[in-house]
């Protein structure tokens, strides 16, 4: 190799050229994701030329030509035709807690704020104390918030529950929905997988019962029906009937969720269980069940947030949630204006999305975290 | 098993139904528990809605705080139920409210087949029609081919049919399920016209962009009496809520209001002395005691005082008294005397 011919060997490596500056940054990113061909620049012009249309009024609507403090109505029009905070300013108390005595409120927001953290540190997976923090949110927080919330006891004065409202009202019938149905549901499912032909039957019953009617015909049975079949002076609480309602609704909807989780294991796990001798609860409880239920997390959610939205319709039984109190403040001819009606379903759209949207976050951290192959 | 289980199911309905007719003493029952339990409507402006603190106000509202006045001496032990059109009814059979003051339309079969006794007017209501000033249109006889807005399957609308037949003129209906979206097809000029009963046209007006430029006809082409309703079979109970708005109405004529009731009691007045409760003994007759209604007149005001707060031309609804104003003064309104 001494005497080589070659002239010039190289020694080091070219420096690489900066690739074509149609392909990088910005324009690249353009270029490979919205203009890649005929059909993306079509869809691309048309996605504009839609936030085009949309946004600017809705954000004219809802900022720039709002009215953000005014007295009344007349405050409100003198503001131009954009939202009229000020009214849900004004409203806000009703909004949040109904017509929960003012100087009663702070126990709700007790209850908001142990509910909030409670939540909050269980749903962290790295904070400590899990067991005693679940032990304590299911058992002891639901009868403090009930001795909190209705009162009576312990020098507290007693609110009846036609006087909550608001806020305070849809996350009292979710929040009972939820989690009475996630046990309940998960029973029934078994149930109907039993091979005991009794459980099995009153299973199907039960689950095919509340799936055939609607929602809103349970509420108006309840509210409605029962009190001609109960003895005079015999009056059961109204929000009490909506929540048995509304939790034996999403019971239903629950166990076929879970019962598609179950279907999906495979009978190699049952026999495997049976295999090592384990009794049927703990097969349930420790191979078949935390494999279903994470299979089925989607699913689940999916009833958690259609359970949230469905709890509007206890305004037809005369409860008033977070849409109902707006809907009924629409009605004081102190606020009554063109724009009144919008500016209360926005505040309440904004609402509900808080809530469901981070229900859905949070379900997909907790597929991610828990994903052990079967994730794609 | 089904043959058993449906009689017993129905026998239970009708023993449900039948049953708070045959009980009676409401007014125990009330003194009893502490309070008056009221149905009121899901919000109605001036009628029953809720006001910045929550509280309910209204014309519907202050009857049953007068009945609260007169049976207590206290018009604020009143609680109210929210009630829809389709609930109202049953609430009222099934003992779940004592008086129901929801803009409940007075009608034969409703005070006869229903099982329920209407207790009197509080306010006499009517289907009416809107129209912008700018059309230059005074009667609603000159509405002759014009677009109507209107909600649909609604007595409403046949009320229309009847009278644009009756008077030989033409029209053409724009009929919304929602009264959010009747009001606004108005508004964008969909029609010309706007009908609905008087006392919704008002509040309605208020939604429109420019409220000033519209008005109400004088025509009112349908009988709409609101009152207070209470249970067929407590004639006792029937009786303390039908005079507690006579007692308003009476007051106003006699030009007794809130805030000259103390003078007024110590006036010599016979009729008001009657009233008032410092001559003869009316309270004690329908089992109250005999200030009654100097308590509902302190408390709540006289029948133009609760219509001008809650209604009247200086609220926003800005309804004129009208057929509402006392038989002196050419309208409706009409109390028997107390003596």
């Amino acid at each position: 190799m001494s005497n080589s011919t070659l002239s010039f060997v190289r020694t080091t490596m070219e420096v690489a050229k900066a690739p074509p500056a149609s392909t990088v940054g910005v324009v690249g990113w353009m270029r490979k994701n919205l203009f890649s061909s005929w059909i993306n620049t079509a869809l691309t012009l048309f996605a504009i030329y839609l936030v085009w249309i949309i946004v600017p009024p809705i954000l004219d609507f809802t900022i720039f030509n709002a009215t953000w403090t005014a007295d009344d109505r007349e405050g409100c029009l003198a503001g131009g035709h954009g939202a009229c905070w000020a009214y849900v300013e004004a409203k806000f108390g009703q909004f949040i807690y109904g017509r929960y005595p003012v100087e009663e409120r702070w126990r709700v927001n007790i209850v908001f704020a142990i509910m909030a953290i409670g939540t909050v540190t269980l749903a962290i997976p790295s904070v400590p104390y899990k067991k005693w923090n679940a032990i304590f949110m299911l058992v002891i927080f639901p009868i403090l918030a009930f001795f909190l919330l209705v009162g009576g006891y312990f020098g507290l004065h007693h609110v009846e529950t036609p006087l909550w409202g608001g806020l305070l009202v849809t996350l009292v019938v979710a929040i009972t929905g939820i989690v009475v149905s996630l046990p309940l549901g998960v029973l029934f499912a078994l149930g109907r997988r039993s091979e005991m032909p009794v459980v099995r039957m009153v299973s199907i019953i039960f689950i095919e019962f509340w799936r055939g009617v609607p929602l809103i015909t349970v509420l108006f049975m309840a509210s409605v029906m029962l009190p001609l079949f109960l003895p005079e002076g015999v009056t059961f609480d109204k929000l009490m009937r909506v929540l048995i309602g509304v939790a034996l609704f999403s019971a239903a909807y629950m166990a076929e969720v879970v019962r598609g989780g179950l279907q999906a294991i495979g009978k190699g796990q049952y026999e495997g269980a049976q295999a090592l001798g384990l009794p049927y609860w703990k097969t349930m409880n420790l191979i078949i069940l935390p494999q279903a239920l994470k299979l089925v997390i989607p699913g689940i959610v999916n009833t958690f947030i259609g359970l949230f939205k469905d709890t509007t319709l206890v305004l037809i039984v005369g409860l008033f949630d977070l849409l109902g109190a707006i809907q009924l403040s629409f009605t004081d001819p102190k606020w009554s204006t063109p724009m009144t009606s919008h500016t209360g379903y926005v505040f309440a759209a904004f609402g509900f999305f808080i809530f469901c949207f981070s229900m859905s976050r949070y379900s997909i951290f907790m597929e991610n975290r828990l994903h052990t192959g079967h994730k794609r | 098993m089904k043959k058993i289980i449906l009689p017993v199911l129905f026998g239970m309905a009708a023993m449900g139904v039948s049953a708070p007719s045959a009980s009676a003493a409401t007014l125990d029952d009330v003194k009893a528990k502490g309070f008056v339990q009221c149905g009121v409507s899901q919000g109605l402006p001036g009628f029953s809605n809720t006001n910045d603190a929550g509280d309910w106000t209204g014309i519907d509202v202050d009857v049953c705080r007068a009945v609260a006045a007169a049976v207590f001496g206290d018009a604020s032990l009143v609680k109210y139920t929210p009630l829809s059109a389709k609930e109202r009814f049953t609430a009222l059979q099934s003992g779940e409210v004592d008086v129901l003051s929801r803009n409940t339309t007075w009608t034969m079969s409703r005070d006869t087949s229903l099982g329920l006794n209407f207790t009197g007017v509080n306010y006499y209501d009517g289907q009416g029609f809107m129209v912008r000033n700018s059309l230059g249109v005074t009667s609603a006889l000159q509405l002759d081919g014009a677009s109507i807005c209107t909600n649909t399957g609604t007595t409403t609308e046949l009320n229309v049919a009847d009278y644009f037949r009756a008077n030989n003129m033409d029209y053409e209906v724009v009929a919304f399920e929602k009264a959010d979206e009747v009001v606004q097809a108005y508004d964008s000029g969909r029609c010309d016209v706007y009908t609905t009963d008087a006392s919704g046209l008002y509040a309605q007006r208020l939604k429109l962009t420019n409220p000033g430029e519209h008005s109400v006809l004088p025509e009112i082409i349908s009988k709409e009496p609101l009152g207070p309703v209470v249970r067929h079979g407590d004639d006792q109970w029937l009786d303390i809520v039908k005079w507690s708005l006579n007692a308003m109405i009476n007051a106003e004529e006699m030009g007794v209001t809130s805030a000259n009731v103390d003078d007024m009691r110590n006036g010599d007045n016979p009729g008001i002395k009657r009233l008032l409760g410092t001559e003869g003994a009316f309270g004690e007759a329908i089992g109250v005691s005999n200030d009654w209604a100097y308590n509902i007149i302190k408390q709540v005001g006289n029948y133009g005082e609760i219509f001008e707060a809650n209604v009247g031309p200086d609220t926003e609804l800005g309804i004129s008294r009208g057929v509402n104003a006392l038989w002196t003064n050419g309208g409706l309104q009409y109390a028997p005397p107390i003596r």
